[in-house]
């Protein structure tokens, strides 16, 4: 090639030129600019329109936001200190802090109690959320129910003992059983366990004061450690009767389908107030005449029924989606239903099903603000009720509901984005 | 080959009925239906004897009692003097009234927001995202207070007052207030229904000649422009008419008199908030739907559009939008169902709808918790089926159909 051009001519340049840089209208801020805000007219107007809805937003909030105040005692003080001038009345949030979180009765010397819970449900949820995490944890996955209901209900800590063993006793039973047949080691263990709870409920009268916590009555529940709990304990419970409704749905025993599908259909088809009406004042008609469910246990009954029925759901749509393949696999290892199921479909159903599980359980989180309507004082009770009704902060809405959407915002897009990271690294195979 | 043999039929014995697979499930379908039968009977005897322990029956009567309070917000006549029952009914319009229009509205916001959110203008769809993530990840209920709040922060109705109000009008006929938003009401004189029916008319007109021009287009290829003709079609007759009739419609403006808006339409403060909230909070859930939508139609689809020469608008009409929404109809009806459901929050502004009044104060004031509960839970039951079976036929009529 070189000696193409080896006639000495006095036009061909012999070394070549260094590479210019790009223009400067198509590099740096400039190409950005032009490519991703003003590629054409009607662009720029929508940039611009954008630009002005940013502009008068932040106009709006930042001074509100930057000039707050956080430190008085009531509005009248906190309005004195602004003097007209533009901004919150944070103090409300730093004077009613415990409340909103804790609720108005919870006793204040034990806000320890809920805080480590909070805290503790961290390490219980790190295991089934992250594979990475050392297995061992899982132990206290298991013991966090009981270790939770302990320290949030208070009492002496051999009930919650007394139940974890009932379990314990059950698993034992169902687990020497289950070689041989599966419902063998499922009514075995049911019935272990009663027994065990039976007997327990004997030694718990005797052992009343074994390292007792003050005793706190659910009705002193509230704030957002309220809408917590229910949260948490309403999708714990109602993901395995979810399982069981979807896998009923699925069945080919037409009694129990219709059963399922009935269920399913009647929860989906009312809106949640409605439920909770029923938890408020129908459920009491339909126990036996003496018995006092207590106003929480009612709501979590009702809310994990309206979540098992979407969770069901979700999970239908998971089995539906397994090859049948899969299924016919199993049964020509000779597995029965309860193992195929527990050893070969379940295990792949549930994985697909998990980003709608997640969206049920968000969507189940944001829904526990309902049972402030029948005048329970979660978060927003907490707002609505004793907070905007004192003399001292009758008035300061935005703070207020601010606050209560800031925190629903980090629980929740924190759960959508978990749930989005965990599609990515479930998302390893069919590629 | 070897020939399967049927296995040994022997005489039937009771333990097959746990053993055998061709009889268990007889026997877990009885005990489910026993243990099912069990739990109904002993729910129904502690309502039975809790029932006759509080001296209360299982009685409908009160629906006919006058209710007694007073509902801002009806589309029939109502008065304190009616009954429960015109109560429930004056509930059951208002929810589906407040329903109809925010699925309208939500439909309307999410798409344009969905449609953004793909923009490849960087701010505008990093807007939406904020949009979306904002409003689909705080309750509810939270926005429906927050809006609601809002509304209220609308100037009184005297600020319209004066020489130099604080408020203007707009356009001399709208008015929001913190009482509601007021907007001029049609007026319908003698001869108006020959316009209405001329109006009606002329839409029939635009369906049948949009079927004309595909029908012309796919059996001939004549390509017949549809929107001007359909514009014409769409304001000319019925325009033709009102002036031969004597303009028998007219508009009554709302008017400043005393301390409030006199005439015209006015729409209450709670159906205003709730409204908007449930539109945009739900608008935020649909923009996701059309997204997924319009991603879940593959680049070939609309490469290979273009490369036949469709211009963008057609491969938008033709080619991507036909496919995009199969996959957002589906999630769009239990949107719908969504709205209808939550608008049962109402309660929480004042907004009289069916929660509100056969739940509420109904509920209340009568006491008969049961009969209440049950006639709602009933009224939405209808209503999901209702929506998810109307949805259902028109999602298999464009469903895709496989050979």
């Amino acid at each position: 090639m070189t000696d193409v051009n080896s006639h000495n001519v006095a036009f061909v340049r012999e070394d070549q030129l260094p590479q210019l840089p790009p223009p400067l209208a198509a590099s740096g801020l400039v190409k950005w600019l032009r490519e991703n805000l003003f590629s054409s007219i009607p662009y720029s107007i929508l940039t611009l329109a954008a630009l002005y809805a940013v502009y008068s937003i932040l106009a709006g909030v930042l001074p509100w936001l930057l000039n707050g105040v956080w430190t008085t005692d009531n509005i009248r003080e906190c309005r004195d200190v602004l003097d007209g001038a533009t901004g919150g009345c944070f103090s409300v949030l730093t004077d009613r802090w415990s409340q909103l979180l804790f609720g108005i009765a919870y006793p204040n010397d034990q806000y320890w109690r809920p805080t480590l819970a909070f805290v503790l449900l961290f390490v219980a949820a790190a295991p089934v959320l992250f594979n990475t995490m050392p297995r061992a944890l899982f132990i206290v996955t298991g013991l966090y129910p009981f270790l939770a209901f302990w320290l949030i209900w208070g009492g002496s800590i051999a009930i919650p003992i007394m139940a974890l063993v009932g379990f314990i006793v059950g698993y034992l039973v169902y687990s020497r059983f289950v070689a041989d047949s599966f419902a063998m080691g499922f009514i075995g263990g049911v019935v272990a366990a009663l027994v065990t709870w039976w007997i327990g409920g004997f030694v718990t009268a005797s052992m009343e004061g074994v390292l007792a916590l003050e005793t706190v009555p659910s009705r002193d529940m509230g704030g957002f450690m309220l809408n917590m709990i229910l949260g948490v304990v309403c999708v714990s419970l109602s993901l395995p009767l979810g399982i069981v409704l979807a896998l009923g749905r699925q069945s080919s025993m037409p009694i129990i389908k219709w059963i399922c599908v009935v269920f399913i259909e009647f929860i989906r088809g009312v809106p949640l107030i409605t439920l909770l009406f029923v938890a408020n004042v129908v459920l009491a008609y339909f126990l036996p005449p003496g018995t006092n469910f207590d106003l929480i246990l009612r709501v979590i009954i009702m809310i994990t029924m309206f979540s098992a029925a979407y969770i069901a759901e979700v999970i239908r749509g998971g089995l539906a989606a397994l090859p049948r393949g899969q299924y016919e696999a199993g049964d020509s290892l000779g597995l029965d239903y309860a193992q195929s199921m527990r050893l070969i479909i379940l295990p792949q159903a549930l994985k697909i099903s998990i980003p709608g599980i997640v969206n049920v359980a968000v969507g189940l989180f944001k829904d526990t603000t309902l049972v402030s309507v029948i005048s329970m004082f979660d978060l927003v009770g907490m707002i609505r009720g004793p907070i905007l009704a004192s003399t001292d902060w009758n008035g300061v809405y935005w703070e207020l509901w601010a606050f209560a959407a800031f925190l629903f915002f980090i629980v929740c897009y924190g759960i959508s984005q978990y749930s989005q990271w965990l599609e990515r690294q479930l998302a390893t195979d069919h590629r | 080959m070897t020939t399967i043999t049927d296995p040994p039929r022997g005489a039937f014995r009771l333990s097959m009925l746990i053993n055998d697979t061709r009889y268990r499930s007889y026997t877990f379908q009885f005990i489910a239906l026993l243990i099912l039968i069990a739990m109904m009977a002993f729910l129904g005897m502690n309502l039975v004897r809790n029932l006759a322990a509080a001296g209360l029956n299982i009685s409908y009567d009160f629906l006919g009692q006058p209710a007694g309070y007073d509902l801002n917000q009806r589309l029939v006549e109502y008065t304190s003097q009616s009954s429960h029952w015109t109560a429930a009914v004056v509930g059951i319009l208002n929810t589906l009234l407040v329903a109809f229009m925010a699925c309208v509205t939500a439909t309307i916001f999410g798409v344009i927001a969905g449609v953004l959110r793909l923009s490849k203008n960087w701010l505008v769809s990093k807007l939406m995202a904020v949009y979306v993530e904002a409003f689909r990840n705080v309750p509810v209920l939270i926005w429906i207070i927050i809006i609601s709040t809002i509304v209220t922060t609308l100037p009184q109705p005297r600020a319209f007052r004066g020489e130099t109000p604080d408020a203007e009008m707009l356009f001399g006929a709208f008015a929001a207030t913190n009482r509601g938003v007021y907007t001029p009401a049609p007026v319908w004189g003698p001869g108006s229904l020959i316009v209405v029916l001329t109006f009606l008319a002329s839409i029939v007109g635009i369906v049948m000649f949009r079927r004309y021009a595909t029908k012309q287009l796919y059996d001939h290829g004549r390509d017949i422009k549809t929107f001007l003709p359909s514009l014409a079609i769409f304001f000319v007759p019925t325009l033709i008419m009102f002036f031969i009739m004597g303009r028998p419609v007219t508009l009554d403006y709302p008017a400043l008199t005393g301390f409030n808006f006199q005439g015209g339409l006015q729409i209450q403060r709670p159906l205003i908030a709730l409204w908007l909230a449930l539109s945009i909070y739900t608008g935020a859930f649909i923009a996701e739907n059309v997204r997924a939508g319009i991603q879940a139609v593959s680049t070939g689809q609309t490469e290979a559009a273009s490369s036949l020469g469709l211009r963008p608008g057609r491969v938008m009409n033709l080619v991507v939008l036909p496919q995009a929404l199969r996959v957002i109809i589906p999630p769009l009806i239990s949107q719908f169902l969504n709205i209808t459901k939550n608008s049962s929050l109402a309660i929480a502004v004042g907004y009289a709808d069916i929660t509100a009044t056969l739940g509420g104060i109904t509920l209340n004031q009568t006491g008969r918790a049961i009969e209440c509960v049950l006639l709602l839970m009933l009224f939405y039951l209808v209503i999901s089926l209702g929506i998810s079976a109307v949805m259902n036929v028109y999602n298999r009529s464009i469903s895709l159909r496989e050979r």
